[in-house]
């Protein structure tokens, strides 16, 4: 398959999981905000900005964070190159310029968020509660997802789309876990608190997993065991293995197709190699936030290697 | 008032083609039209069937106006036309190959040297040079007007890269979705052959280097371009792979692709990309749509080019004048065609009769396309033709001169009911191996009432093409 086309399938499928994730990510605000604030720890909009990494942007557009700035910033704002919008036109936009490599159910799906998309922008802002949009994207977001499950020929455009969905979302896990380090840093004493369980559901809750997560592990919620199932936990379908587990799947894949290996399957087995063996205690021994972070310089590495080996056309 | 030829009705009576459509539409009342109507762009715009106007703003992704109301050929109607479409595309081939070669029709003095030889569009480049098979154009699009039940007029052709033909496939398949009791009732011919044809015709043309089943692509500008939905359509039909110029380099003797598992060779390029901007180091230095280098593989044989970069020296609107000549010399048959009569500015005699004349004609830049640049005479003010006088006596050679035709109507859906309004035909010719032509082609309309003007970027609509089986 052209180069050019492998490319923007692998970014069609990382901006529809970016937008879920953004939108994921204004849920957890909201829901965090609900609670009671206490003196000394950061303003949780904040936190969520920081998580995103598009803190700096937001400083110099809205200046301070309120929620109908933030919901604002999430999911209409052009300007910010992770919100809904901007991520649903542009993996349209992916699309479009491929169109002859997808069906017209993934089509129709593409296009009929775009277009919704636009009614719901010119519809009055006090109509559009958060929920409502939220849903909206995470429907959407099935819809392309689905539509590519049930119709798309599983050939190698196939596995740049799923290789696209995997990092993007490996990505995006470790960043929503992340919010928690930015909540909570400044007290230590908050950890295990009553405080701290209420935001660690609701980071389960906005990622869907907070009936599997009682189904799984059942009892007392803890950091330890929250840990376990979004960084350890093969069963849960947004945890760092699982995603990790999929790109090995998709790569290895293209390496009997091809006929060829490249340095990606190293490098994505070598990530797989270090979580497999991994122990929950090591990662809170190492400091979530540091073991999150560089989670994240591995998976950034991961798709510059992919790009390298497959997409940028210079593949001899 | 000019009497203008309704091809459904004759003498207050129907149309033999037309006998099954009076019922379907008395069958139709407003509420239902409407409703079918915006099933229809729904469709449309659903499949993605859009295209780009430049430079007027508002919605980038404007859909062409489809009406519901076929457009009918009878069978024999059409067994003319097909006759003489691929004559005159048969005609424009060898003119091409002449011209490149020994020149022998100039030589003859059948058409003036300085037309061909000092005209914008012929290439140096390629002097000499026959393309595999002999063939320049392998998409003719002939522009046909109707006036009577057999007069036909070309009104002019295109041999570079026709577009519109994605609408052909496109509003046939809509009209089957939506009205299946038509076709049950009508034995209308298919046309959903076109895309397995011109694989077949883009195959057979591969150059004599390959030695293997060929790699056929499109080559396109690239997204931004408002035919991209065609260029994707066509190559989805095709089964090729859509390319644009940084999908292909040059490599020794041959052009390649980039893919995801190193470089795969392209032996034919279905290019829809200008001949200006195919190659920077061959012709303008500033493109960055083309391929560097790709005209010294061509030129070895090493890949094809569709259509062959100098085949726009025929589809001049001064050269045209002399197609009816070129059918004659290389074919020696007579035209089955007519062309419309023609005044060229550039002659003395010729522009003093355009002058003199032209509130009552349609003056066209030889090299304008899209309906821009053009004066229908009989419907411009008095200002706007002496405006365009202005502007023919500064460059008469630039510019030709036809009569206002009397174009044929034919029923069409507008807000009050059912009204005739101008149409006109582009059929596509394929030119390969074979020389084949699908029973159908592009129906354009005017929608807005009295209006000869049917280009979409001017307000023109399209319809489902019907030729009746016999």
């Amino acid at each position: 398959m052209l180069s050019r086309t492998a490319d923007n399938l692998f970014w069609l499928a990382r901006y529809v999981e970016r937008a879920e994730t953004s939108a994921r990510l204004l849920q957890v605000g909201a829901r965090i905000a609900l609670m009671p604030s206490a003196a000394g720890y950061r303003n949780e909009w904040e936190s969520l900005l920081h998580a995103s990494g598009t803190a700096s942007g937001f400083a110099k557009k809205y200046g301070e964070a309120v929620q109908r700035n933030l919901e604002s910033w999430f999911f209409f704002d052009r300007d910010n190159s992770s919100s809904v919008a901007s991520c649903l036109t542009a993996a349209r936009e992916n699309g479009r310029i491929v169109r002859t490599a997808l069906t017209t159910q993934v089509w129709d799906a593409l296009n009929g968020a775009f277009e919704e998309l636009r009614q719901l922008e010119r519809r009055p802002r006090s109509e559009l509660d958060l929920s409502l949009l939220t849903d909206w994207t995470m429907r959407q977001a099935a819809l392309v997802r689905g539509s590519i499950d049930t119709t798309l020929l599983r050939n190698d455009g196939w596995d740049f789309l799923n290789l696209g969905y995997y990092l993007e979302r490996a990505d995006n896990t470790a960043r929503l876990m992340d919010v928690k380090y930015y909540v909570l840093l400044p007290k230590v004493e908050f950890v295990g608190s009553g405080l701290d369980n209420y935001q660690w559901t609701t980071l389960l809750r906005a990622m869907s997993a907070h009936r599997a997560f009682h189904w799984a592990y059942g009892g007392e919620v803890t950091a330890a065991k929250i840990g376990h199932f979004l960084i350890l936990n093969p069963q849960c379908p947004r945890s760092l293995i699982t995603c990790v587990e999929g790109m090995n799947f998709h790569l290895d894949r293209l390496s009997r197709n091809y006929h060829r290996k490249t340095l990606a399957q190293d490098k994505a087995r070598s990530v797989l190699a270090e979580l497999a063996e991994m122990h929950v205690d090591d990662i809170f021994e190492e400091g979530l936030h540091e073991f999150l972070s560089r989670f994240i310089v591995d998976m950034a590495s991961v798709s510059q290697v992919v790009r390298n080996c497959y997409l940028n056309g210079d593949v001899r | 008032m000019t009497d203008y030829f309704n091809e459904m009705y004759q003498g207050g009576k129907v149309r033999e083609p037309y006998a099954r459509l009076q019922g379907w539409m008395q069958s139709m009342p407003a509420e239902l039209r409407h409703m079918k109507q915006a099933e229809a762009e729904a469709l449309f715009r659903r499949i993605g069937i859009t295209f780009a106007v430049y430079g007027e703003g508002g919605d980038p992704d404007r859909l062409i106006p489809f009406d519901m109301f076929p457009r009918v050929f009878s069978g024999a109607e059409w067994a003319r036309l097909e006759r003489g479409i691929k004559q005159r595309a048969r005609a424009l081939n060898a003119f091409l190959v002449d011209v490149y070669g020994r020149g022998e029709i100039v030589r003859a003095g059948r058409i003036p040297a300085r037309l061909v030889y000092l005209n914008d569009a012929y290439e140096k480049a390629v002097v000499g040079f026959v393309p595999s098979k002999g063939v320049y154009s392998h998409i003719v699009g002939i522009d046909l007007v109707r006036t009577g039940p057999e007069d036909f007029f070309v009104l002019e052709d295109n041999c570079r890269t026709p577009s519109g033909v994605s609408y052909m496939l496109e509003n046939r398949e809509i009209m089957m979705r939506m009205f299946p009791d038509l076709f049950r009732e009508n034995r209308i011919e298919p046309v959903d052959s076109y895309p397995e044809i011109l694989r077949r015709t883009l195959a057979s043309v591969a150059p004599q280097k390959c030695d293997r089943e060929p790699t056929v692509v499109i080559l396109t500008p690239g997204h931004y371009n408002s035919a991209y939905y065609e260029h994707s359509f066509l190559a989805d039909m095709m089964g090729v792979e859509l390319v644009e110029g940084q999908d292909l380099f040059v490599e020794g003797e041959f052009v390649f692709m980039r893919t995801t598992e190193g470089p795969r060779r392209v032996d034919v390029i279905y290019r829809r990309i200008d001949d200006d901007f195919i190659d920077p180091l061959c012709f303008r230095p500033d493109s960055m749509l083309g391929v560097p280098g790709l005209m010294d593989v061509y030129r070895s044989g090493g890949v094809s080019i569709c259509s062959a970069p100098g085949a726009g020296v025929a589809d001049d609107k001064a050269v045209y004048t002399y197609v009816p000549e070129m059918i004659r010399f290389y074919l020696g048959e007579e035209p089955i065609l007519k062309n419309v009569p023609t005044w060229q500015c550039g002659k003395a005699d010729d522009l003093k009769y355009v002058l003199a004349h032209l509130a009552d004609l349609v003056v066209k830049e030889v090299h304008g396309s899209g309906g821009y640049g053009m004066l229908v005479g009989p419907k411009a003010t008095a200002e706007q033709v002496e405006a365009f006088r202005a502007r023919i006596i500064a460059d008469p050679d630039n510019y030709i001169a036809q009569p206002t035709l009397a174009l044929s109507t034919t029923p069409t859906f507008v807000e009050e009911g059912v009204a005739p309004r101008h149409v006109d035909l582009r059929p596509y010719c394929l030119v390969g191996e074979r020389v084949e032509l699908v029973p159908g082609g592009l129906t354009r309309v005017a929608l807005t009432e009295g209006s000869l003007v049917v280009n979409s970027s001017q307000g023109g609509g399209v319809k489902d093409t019907w030729v009746l089986a016999e």
